[in-house]
């Protein structure tokens, strides 16, 4: 009997074996990239998971990014204490929004969800005592990461190459514990209601509590994103929260696709590397993603985690 | 068991439902019927909460009902299956069960447990009793009509009901597997002391296996008592062979 | 307390702006009402609705007329490009999901947005205001008002009593009336859905691109426009009811007016202003104005 292959444990290596190659530019994407991940994940615990497809999820990416911009920046509070805050205050806002959200159902959700994502940046955007107003935040500083620097192997990497191994590990607690969510009776519950809502109020299902439940969770997890993103990107900005964000975040999802868990990070690798190569060449790259999606939308409706999936399948199935 | 009392609903001033007032003692098995139109679907709706009742009552056990949520009124014990086939469809026949006894038995609130192996023997058990114990692992949206009402029964099963109420359980179904449905629903009441409420077409399946028939027209009760009295009742000889 | 005649100026200035928003909610709302789905797109027709009306009055050149001709040709070049995106790819996708044809529709945002920034770069374009009316002003009530802002106050309902006498009397507009309460039955009795449904495309189209032309004297056209507008049409069309012509049409009005107040008022806020306004009607009142209420 094979034994499975501990793919989680060896995306963790090759992680952490990233500042490794000395570049900093891999180190960027690499950091890029699993924000990204944890971003398209948490929204995928509404669109995937429980059927609520949100056009206004960046605005807990940009709270969460504020809020850790802020906590450290003007106040000088510790990252982690900052951090956490991130997540609690992006969820306290989702619990709030979601509550008016979860009574209306598909497009009407969607609008709302929208018009609280554009509130909430028209508030970044001109709250200038608070939020640095157009110009956002620039230089949040890192978290004090010296004591990394006297860990053995540690102590030639960058300030960066710190704070990219700390991502790592707080990114793949996350995604860990958000696959125990939608691997306990609570996520199975979830995609009750995904797969038939009336039918699961008829189960006992609470279908409006359990839809509040996980818009705080995923609002949650992507104001930790957001935290991360705002010390990462050293800066905080009120585009964060835009509508455009919200729909880049959904493409991710969509594209990697909405149907696994790890599809959304997938999602998130592929179009970020994609990104960086395109761009390279052309400053066309919003031409060639529009492309991208239309080619995929025809050919490959289960996206990319799908197509993959099915031909995985294919392959198991012949041998 | 259920008392209904006086319903009346009305859509955008079509009068659906007018003073119905049904009673079904416990341990029995009732059916309403009536031509099609005649509001039985609403009926049941209302009973079960999806609608909300103009005015009259819902009594469950004593307990009034009315106007309370679906999911509440599945908590306090009564399971329903739906007219067209309502089942999970991109979930395994064995999760579509699996999920109401989770959610039945107040697992929804965990977070944490990996879900795969809960409850596994409850839901085996009640997919065996249905005969649907070699399909566990099918993906249920890929299962035949008949199976998945089988399903469909099965997922109201396993919300462990005192009260069953099963709309048009059988339509869609050949006259086989109609019998066979049949006597799968009456031994699975008796087994676990059900009452069981039905709407049905077909009469035979009515006449055969009822003990108390309700009869519907225009959302008015004409008829209400056993076969032979409802099977007599000139009134409902009118409507039914008026329609003819 | 800002004087009387500057309050009008603002007033009068939202109902300009009131009138650009419904020609843009309009199609929006159509497409919605009909293929029951969100074109994001929408704000993108618009935006190549300004820049074709820039190119063909570079290639007609200044002169008495042009500028009509040129907002003309470029709605209609707009209307063609919607035709042909709905004839030869969105109709694959209707038996799909609505979140595949939302994601189309934004790829299309992606795709001709950029297409616009290939072809005519990312500078500023502007249109000269029509010499008929350009340059003249009337003085209302204390407040200069622009030729061209009145002519496009007074072309809004005029549109809007076309568009709604269209839908009412002509067998045209009973179909569409009709596609949209029950496509099914529609296609059952004999109706060509299918070119009913490009149609509806090339007419929402139309209407957005010449929202766009007629608004290039008024606005520089720049990349961007589009993300911008559609945004604020979604504003619309909730406000006045997914779906509702009419609600489309007091939607903008209303909207127009709770801009330009709220920059008179609350110029911090104004933005905000609208998009509070969005959410509280989807809270209190999701069908808005005149749509039809949800079950």
């Amino acid at each position: 009997m094979t034994r499975r292959t501990p793919w989680g444990l060896l995306l963790i290596a090759v992680a952490l074996a990233v500042p490794a190659l000395g570049s900093r530019f891999y180190t960027f994407l690499a950091n890029d990239v699993l924000i990204w991940a944890l971003f398209a994940t948490s929204l995928n615990l509404l669109v995937g998971y429980t059927g609520l497809v949100s056009f206004g999820h960046a605005a807990y990416f940009g709270i969460g990014a504020y809020t850790t911009g802020i906590l450290m920046k003007k106040f000088g509070l510790s990252f982690l204490l900052a951090f956490p805050a991130a997540g609690v205050l992006a969820g306290g806002f989702a619990l709030v929004f979601g509550f008016f959200c979860v009574r209306l159902t598909r497009i009407y959700f969607a609008m709302l969800t929208l018009a609280f994502a554009q509130i909430v940046w028209a508030i970044c955007f001109k709250w200038n005592e608070v939020t640095g107003g157009e110009q956002g935040m620039p230089e949040i500083p890192y978290p004090s990461l010296d004591w990394m620097g006297r860990l053995p192997l540690l102590g030639s990497l960058r300030t960066s190459d710190h704070f990219y191994l700390v991502s790592v590990v707080l990114v793949t607690v996350c995604l860990w514990l958000l696959r125990r969510v939608v691997g306990s009776p609570f996520g199975r519950m979830l995609t009750t209601i995904r797969e038939n809502a009336e039918r699961a109020e008829f189960i006992g299902v609470n279908v409006r509590r359990y839809e509040l439940a996980a818009f705080v969770l995923a609002g949650a997890f992507a104001g930790l994103a957001g935290g991360l993103f705002g010390i990462f990107n050293r800066g905080v900005f009120p585009d964060f929260a835009y509508w455009t964000k919200s729909s880049e975040v959904l493409i991710m999802t969509l594209l990697g696709g909405m149907g696994t868990f790890y599809g959304p990070a997938l999602g998130a690798l592929v179009l970020i590397l994609l990104n960086q190569q395109i761009v390279s060449y052309t400053e066309y790259w919003p031409f060639v993603l529009g492309t991208i999606l239309i080619v995929l939308l025809f050919v490959f409706p289960g996206g990319l985690a799908g197509a993959l999936g099915t031909a995985a399948r294919r392959l198991r199935r012949a041998t | 068991m259920l008392e209904v009392r006086g319903l009346r609903k009305s859509f955008d001033g079509f009068l659906a439902v007018n003073d119905a007032s049904v009673r079904v003692a416990k341990g029995q098995i009732a059916a309403i019927i009536g031509p099609n139109g005649a509001g039985k679907t609403t009926l049941f709706n209302l009973i079960t909460g999806h609608l909300r009742p103009d005015s009259g009552a819902v009594v469950l056990e004593g307990r009034d009902i009315t106007g309370l949520a679906p999911h509440d009124v599945c908590r306090l014990g009564m399971g329903r299956s739906f007219q067209r086939t309502n089942i999970f469809p991109k979930l395994t026949v064995f999760q579509n069960v699996q999920a109401a006894f989770l959610s039945h038995r107040g697992r929804g609130c965990d977070l944490w447990s990996r879900v795969d192996e809960l409850y596994r023997e409850e839901t085996e058990g009640l997919l065996a009793s249905l005969g649907l114990g070699e399909r566990a692992g099918e993906i249920s949206g890929f299962l035949s009509h008949g199976g998945q009402k089988q399903l469909e029964l099965g997922i109201a099963l396993a919300s462990e009901p005192s009260l069953l109420l099963l709309d048009e359980p059988t339509a869609g179904m050949s006259v086989t597997e109609t019998r066979e449905t049949i006597r799968l629903v009456e031994r699975i009441a008796r087994e676990r002391g059900l009452t069981l409420l039905f709407t049905e077409h077909d009469m035979e399946v009515v006449f055969s296996i009822a003990q108390k028939i309700t009869v519907l027209h225009q959302g008015r009760i004409i008829a209400d008592g056993p076969p032979a009295d409802v099977r007599a009742d000139p009134e409902v000889r009118r409507v039914y062979l008026g329609e003819l | 307390m800002p004087d009387p005649s500057f309050i009008f100026a603002q007033s009068v200035s939202g109902l300009t702006a009131a009138m650009f928003l419904f020609l843009i909610a309009s199609g929006l709302s159509l497409i919605f009402g009909v293929l029951r789905v969100l074109n994001f797109a929408h704000g993108t027709f618009y935006m190549l609705g300004a820049y074709a009306a820039f190119q063909f009055m570079v290639w007609l050149g200044p002169g008495r007329g042009r500028f009509w001709l040129a907002a003309l040709g470029a709605a209609a070049a707009v209307a063609l490009l919607g035709g042909l995106v709905e004839r030869l790819l969105f109709r694959r996708l209707y038996g799909a999901e609505e979140l595949y044809q939302l994601l189309f529709t934004y790829a299309l945002v992606l795709v001709l947005g950029d297409a616009a920034k290939m072809i005519w770069g990312t500078q500023q374009k502007s249109v000269s205001a029509p010499p008929e009316l350009g340059g003249k002003a009337l003085s209302l009530f204390g407040a200069t008002i622009p030729y061209y802002n009145l002519f496009i106050i007074l072309l809004g309902p005029v549109i809007a009593l076309a568009f709604w006498l269209t839908l009412q009397r002509t067998r045209a507009g009973r179909f569409i009336r009709a596609a949209a309460l029950d496509r099914e039955t529609l296609g059952a009795l004999g109706v060509n859905v299918d070119a009913l449904y490009t149609w509806v495309f090339v007419l929402a189209s139309f209407l957005g691109g010449l929202g766009g032309a007629l608004i290039s004297p008024m606005r520089a056209t720049t990349p961007g426009m589009d993300t911008e507008i559609i945004v604020e049409a979604f504003v619309v069309v909730v406000i006045g009811g997914l779906g509702s012509f009419w609600g489309t049409f007091f939607g903008a009005l209303i909207y127009g007016q709770v801009l330009s107040f709220g920059i008179l008022f609350f110029p911090r806020f104004s933005i905000f202003a609208v998009f509070a306004l969005m959410a509280a009607v989807l809270i209190v009142r999701p069908w808005g104005l005149l749509g039809r209420p949800l079950k």
